[in-house]
This record gives structure tokens, sequence and C-alpha cells, in this order.
């Protein structure tokens, strides 16, 4: 039996997660055609800027109002009931994912003070021995972004990499797991 | 807990404990394949707030009917030792983790995954797809009955061999708690040169991937039982508003 407090390792997904993980409604944080839903696109790319095909992103985040579908959210249920806050989607042949969602609202942070409307993403792939943690964040919230604990927390030179792309359906995200544009990850 | 009616605050649940240690890290030179795909920068910390103490609460209407039994997937029996895998999910405080989805999927009773690019040339199994869900009960526990997996070749060294294992992944109550591992078998022959399970820095941390043999669970004349308990991390101690203003 093992000791509460000893947490159980992580390991890699492998190469073969595409048989376990995906699910066909996966990528749908709500469904398809809902008012206000858009795309979240993007690459996932290695060292060698090679697309990595065997990959899985998931997102979560707050709902329009800010708010999130749990009981440590102290406000209360979610007012957009088809909204699930979660999105999974495995990459595909050319290291693609998208998930298909609602642009989330300002979430409240410490001592009264808001963050940004921010998605929080973790990333899986073979290789990966732990999930990578990343945020998106929006290129329409200037003031807000600029505001942010925690993306001011970043140097400015890579907080470029956490601010997605106005795309023709929603908006691109790519992430890049080294290189000179490598993505700010999180320690959490 | 409720919003401070004067002006709006909403309090926060105290975040979770950092599992420095138990965690292998993401560049690990034995494991060939973590060198271009972990990141090189050092990581920014993310403080707990409201997106991270909160998670995905997924399951209902997802689970059906033969998904924690994977010998019943098929018309036939699929090939094989039938074995049960069963355990209790708690935090690092040691409550359990009710009503949380479980995912699992494993090679079968040869070691081949029912995946296009696994082409080690040892059967597949028409009787066993090797993916299974199951929730958690109010006491965490969770049971599944499948097929012993086998070991089975990769390139990753000269005359490399995976141990035997089970792929989990688990949601817990928070967007920190996720948690991707797998199981091993105890006595397996082929952990010294498993970069995988060699990752995990701290043997007593590797030791918690080991399920243990349960034979007061096994069924007669039907299946051998592993037990198999997972940890997911803890709460910190309430954090009250005053030290958070403080920060």
């Amino acid at each position: 039996m093992n000791a509460p407090g000893a947490t159980t390792p992580s390991q890699t997904v492998g190469p073969y997660l595409h048989i376990g993980l995906p699910w066909p409604d996966g990528p749908f944080a709500l469904a398809e055609g809902t008012e206000g839903g858009f795309w979240i696109r993007g690459t996932l790319y290695d060292g060698a800027q090679a697309p990595i095909t065997d990959g899985l992103i998931e997102t979560w985040q707050a709902d329009p109002e800010g708010r999130f579908d749990h009981p440590d959210d102290a406000r209360g249920a979610r007012a957009w009931p088809a909204f699930r806050g979660f999105g999974r989607s495995a990459t595909d042949e050319r290291g693609g994912f998208g998930v298909y969602t609602l642009k989330p609202g300002g979430v409240p942070g410490t001592g009264g003070a808001m963050q940004a409307p921010h998605i929080d993403v973790s990333v899986f792939a073979r290789g990966m021995l732990n999930r990578t943690v990343t945020r998106i964040y929006f290129p329409d919230e200037a003031e807000a972004n600029a505001a942010d604990p925690v993306l001011s927390a970043v140097p400015e030179p890579e907080r470029a990499t956490l601010i997605a792309r106005p795309a023709e359906d929603g908006y691109r995200f790519d992430i890049r797991l080294q290189g000179e544009d490598e993505t700010v990850f999180f320690d959490i | 807990m409720s919003t401070d009616p004067d002006t709006g605050a909403v309090p926060l649940a105290a975040g979770y404990l950092r599992d420095t240690g138990a965690h292998p890290p993401m560049d690990y030179p034995g494991y060939r394949s973590t060198a271009l795909r972990h990141p090189k920068r050092p990581l920014h910390l993310l403080p707990h707030l409201l997106t991270e103490v909160t998670g995905p609460l997924l399951g209902e209407g997802r689970i059906g009917e033969t998904d924690n039994d994977l010998t019943r997937q098929h018309e036939g029996e699929p090939q094989g030792q039938r074995i049960i895998v069963h355990g209790q999910v708690r935090d690092g405080d040691g409550s359990p983790i009710p009503r949380t989805l479980i995912e699992i999927w494993q090679a079968n009773a040869g070691g081949r995954y029912r995946h296009t690019g696994d082409n080690w040339p040892c059967p597949l199994d028409p009787n066993f797809t090797g993916v299974g869900r199951t929730l958690t009960d109010e006491q965490g526990r969770y049971r599944f009955t499948t097929i012993r997996p086998g070991a089975y070749p990769w390139k990753n060294h000269d005359n490399a061999w995976r141990p035997a294992h089970i792929h989990f992944s688990l949601f817990g109550r928070a967007f920190t708690q996720r948690l991707v591992t797998q199981m091993y078998f105890p006595g397996d022959p082929l952990f010294f040169q498993d970069p995988m399970w060699n990752s995990i820095p701290d043997e007593k941390a590797r030791e918690r991937l080991l399920a243990r043999f349960d034979y007061a669970a096994t069924e007669p004349e039907w299946a051998l039982a592993y037990e198999w308990d997972i940890v997911l991390r803890g709460r910190e101690s309430t954090v009250f508003e005053s030290e958070v203003d403080d920060e």
C-alpha cells in the first residue's frame, strides 16, 4: 500500500495513445455551430521543428462569464449549460490539433485582480515523460493581457508565444517544444 | 464558499501541493525520444488560481456497459490470461477521489497494440481492442477486467524491451491533478533496461507504479487479480485571502 502523500509518478503516453484517449466529441468543448463558437487550431512541433503526429492536446477554460463548472468555483453553476470547458484533440498526421470552443471571460486572480481571458493547455506525446502545460491568451485583449499577473511575469520577448493569432475560423496557436520560438511552459 | 457581498471577491480554494521529485525529468537521455521533446527553457511558476484548482468533471454518459471489461468487448474471448485490476484513487491527503474518469489502454497478451503504427510481428487478437474506461465510485475505487499484456521490443536501444504495462489516464478534480502513468507487474525481469521505469529518480517512487498480486481478489477458475492504488496531488493547507493579498 502506498502512504498518503506519495504521488504516483507520471509516465509517457507512449506512441499508441491514439487507441485509448481520443473521443469522437473530444475537440468540441461545445456543439459545433453554437453562436460565438470558434476553432483554435495549431500544430505541435518538436525540437527539429518537425510536426509531432503522436501527441494530444487538452484544454480547460472558463465560460464567457469567467466561471467554471466546478464546486471549487464559489460563484456557483455556470450560465452556459451546453459548454463543457474541456477540449481534447489528438494531433493528426501533420501534427495538427483543433478545439472548438467559446472565448473565456476574465477570471479572478488574487487580491481582487483579474486575469485576462486564457485557456490552460496540457500537451502529451511519446517522448514526454510528463505533460507540459502552457496557456493560450487572446490577441484582441491587449489591455487585459498587460494587466494579467501570469503573462506579465513572463519576459517580454517570450510573451508572444502565449498569444494566439487571428485565423479565418477563429485563432491559431502553434506549440513549439524547443527552438528559437519555444513556447513558454509552466511549472504547475 | 460564497462570494464576498461587498467586494464581489471570489475566495480561492487552496492550491495543490507541488510534487517535485515524484516525477521523471522531461529530459532523460536514456529515453531517446525525450531529446527533441522537452522544453529547454526554464519553466515559469504558475500560481494555482481558479483555472488550476478546477478541472473537467467528466464521465457521466461516457461509460458504456463493457467499458471496464476488456474481455467482453467482442464476440469471442480474447487470448491470454484474464486479470482483474482494481484499486483506490486518493489524493495526497489520503482522501478518496470519487467519480473520476479513468481511461486505460494496453497491448494484447502477445505485446501488440491494435494500432496501425505497431508492426511488431506478433499476431493481433480479433477479440481484444485493449481500451477501457470507468469512473471511480464514492470511495474512489475502480475495477477493470482485462488480459495480462505482453512485453514487446522497441528501438530505443540495443535489444530494448518494454516491461508489461497498462497505460492509465486520470483527471482527478483539478487541472493540477491530471495524471497519465503506467501500471507495471511485480517481478518483471525487464525493469533494469527500461528507461521509462528508470527515469523516475526515486526508487520508492518507482515502486509506486508496481501493482500488488492480490490473491484474495482472484476469481476461482476465472481470473488472477492485482491491486494498484493511485495517488494524485494533495491540497495545500487552506489559503486565506489576506495571505494571498500579501503575495
